[in-house]
């Protein structure tokens, strides 16, 4: 039982920083990026890059991952979203582009990086053994605090910092935002940039545990999803909640039906289902997005 | 509504699916791209479907899931109890559409990005029930299905067994034109008739439409429900095609696919569905030469589209809008 929250818990801070991401975007600009996975496994294959093949550090593979997703992310909002937003008549348009960009993201990947399964060795080895009860190895202890620092640190962000404030104003009322000064433009790009380089970093911290390959992305992307959809898109306090849901309930499922197969997933599916039509915008979130 | 000049021009374009491309495939020898334009045909069936829905302003990613579903009511009922496939057909919509049914009663509730997400979620479950149940067979899948039988009504033959056919692949591409013609027939009518304006008072603002006496819940499930039908007899039209099934055959791709065509055809053109099926399958197809650079370019050609065309390529023609 505590092996199975452990595991939980584990697998929820790794998931709830993919999905503060993805809901930074959707409360900033409305957009849901689809892209979200592919930046993950982009992440992932450039800590990969920088680690195993120019011999650097672990820290600098992520601090390159963050680095070179967050460009990445700023470049796609400037030249990609901000034009479609201002000259489409429907909003979902930037669906489409979302979609294009995941596929350029996988085009790219594939060109670049190439199709195989790639993994770093354990950053510390050895085992963490409390007498049976919870065993977990030293690399996930580290690579869930570290997440966890992260969330934490990506919270007092958006509470403390200038821009955090003018962020958050932003997802707020978008034209109060802009009557008190908030430079819209600028601040879009920022949240985007610093929410693609926050799925590049879970995909950089990932890749020397699980590794990372190119099929990846799309599951994570709808991994994501269910996660805002738990705690409501475009509320912070949602995303995590909804990270930590899903791992927990991914851990216990795993255990407890395993004798019936792999159908973990299907169950989780169809009680969000049922959670939804009691309550559709989530834990947390406001009334139809 | 139906003018002297739309009927002279729905003329042509039938002599030209139906006498036309058979002609020039048999002079050109091509005959593989029959194969191509059943497929297209059958999948502008579902992105009609998945239309429907942007009509009454919800982004359906869920198409593939009910594809899906129709396939293996299909192939079940074929395989195990025996049925004819052109009586699955319409069966498979059928079962398509009620299951739309209980699922839309919770999820149509939902508005915008959630709607979106739940039935992109909505094609993954599909996927793992497909895996999960044991009348499908899991991953195995259902192969060998044999191809669609005769139809006759009271000893008079309507179609022909596709077995005794020369080229079964003229029988299906003659199928999958009619169905689609029937589809987008269907589809017209629907949005110039009463319904379809009551869809679009939806589209626009959904309480102003409920505070006037609209039924929005019904005419959501309802127009979800025909939307799904489209979804299952592309299925299983599939499936008598390929002659087989797997949980692999829809997922999220194909529904990301269905909703792509719709976009880059155009939301406001009921044929902008058809137009974006034909170009993003012929563009794929014609990438293939450019080998491993054939998703790169794809790619970017999407994105260069949405940035010049954002309402979609039938944009460029507007005489064929519906009439608001």
């Amino acid at each position: 039982m505590e092996q199975i929250i452990v595991n939980g818990l584990y697998l929820g801070a790794q998931y709830a920083l993919i999905a503060l991401g993805l809901t930074l975007i959707f409360s900033l600009m409305n957009v849901l990026n689809f892209a979200h996975g592919q930046m993950y496994v982009l992440g992932g294959f450039v800590t990969y890059t920088v680690v195993a093949q120019f011999k650097m550090p672990f820290i600098v593979g992520l601090i390159a991952a963050a680095v070179i997703l967050a460009v990445v992310g700023a470049l796609v909002e400037k030249y990609l979203f901000a034009p479609v937003i201002k000259k489409s008549k429907r909003e979902e348009s930037t669906m489409l582009l979302a979609a294009g960009i995941a596929f350029l993201l996988d085009a790219i990947i594939l060109l670049v990086f190439g199709e195989k399964q790639r993994g770093l060795p354990k950053i510390i080895d050895g085992v963490f053994n409390w007498d049976f009860i919870i065993i977990m190895p030293y690399d996930r202890i580290v690579i869930g605090f570290v997440a966890i620092a992260m969330i934490v640190t990506f919270i007092l962000f958006m509470q403390y910092s200038r821009t955090g404030r003018a962020m958050r104003a932003l997802a707020q009322d978008k034209v109060a935002a802009t009557l008190m000064g908030v430079a819209v433009d600028r601040y879009s790009m920022i949240g985007f940039a610093l929410g693609a380089s926050l799925a590049g970093l879970v995909g950089g911290l990932l890749v020397s545990i699980t590794g990372i390959n190119l099929g990846m992305g799309g599951p994570a992307s709808i991994k994501a999803f269910i996660m805002i959809m738990i705690g409501g898109a475009g509320v912070i306090s949602g995303a995590i909640a909804g990270g930590f849901i899903l791992g927990m309930l991914e851990s216990v499922g795993l255990t407890v039906l395993a004798e019936y197969g792999d159908i973990t997933y299907l169950v989780i599916f169809a009680s969000l289902m049922v959670f939804l039509a009691l309550r559709p915008q989530g834990l947390m979130g406001k009334p139809w997005g | 509504m139906m003018t002297k000049k739309n009927g002279f021009f729905i003329l042509l374009f039938l002599i030209f699916l139906y006498v036309l491309v058979p002609w020039l495939i048999q002079v050109t020898g091509r005959t593989d791209l029959l194969y191509t334009f059943s497929a297209v045909a059958l999948l502008s069936i579902a992105s009609a479907g998945v239309w429907l829905t942007f009509f009454i302003g919800r982004i359906n990613i869920g198409q593939g899931a009910y594809a899906l579903v129709g396939g293996y009511v299909s192939a079940v009922l074929i395989m195990q109890y025996g049925f004819n496939f052109w009586l699955t057909l319409p069966l498979a919509g059928l079962f398509c559409a009620v299951l739309s049914v209980f699922i839309g009663l919770p999820i149509l509730r939902l508005r915008g990005v959630y709607f979106a997400m739940v039935t992109l979620v909505l094609t993954e479950v599909m996927r793992l029930t497909a895996l999960a149940l044991p009348i499908t067979k899991g991953a195995k899948g259902i192969t060998s299905i044999p191809l669609p039988a005769e139809l006759s009504i009271a000893g008079m033959t309507l179609i022909p067994s596709f077995t005794s056919l020369s080229n079964p692949k003229v029988g299906f591409y003659v199928m999958s034109i009619t169905l689609m013609v029937i589809a987008y027939a269907v589809l017209w009518r629907i949005v110039n008739s009463r319904l379809g304006h009551l869809c679009k008072s939806l589209q626009q603002n959904e309480e102003l439409s409920a505070s006037i006496g609209i039924n929005t819940a019904y005419l959501r499930i309802l127009t979800y429900s025909i939307s799904s039908f489209f979804g299952g007899i592309t299925g299983a039209a599939f499936v008598a095609i390929s002659q087989s099934i797997y949980p692999s055959s829809f997922q999220v791709t194909d529904s990301v696919n269905f909703m792509l065509n719709c976009f880059l055809g155009g939301l406001g053109f009921v044929f902008g569905p058809l137009l974006g099926t034909l170009i993003l399958y012929f563009g794929w197809d014609l990438l293939f030469a450019t080998g491993k650079y054939q998703l790169l370019i794809y790619s970017s050609v999407l994105i260069a589209l949405m940035l010049v065309l954002p309402n979609g390529v039938m944009s460029l023609f507007g005489q064929k809008k519906v009439k608001s």
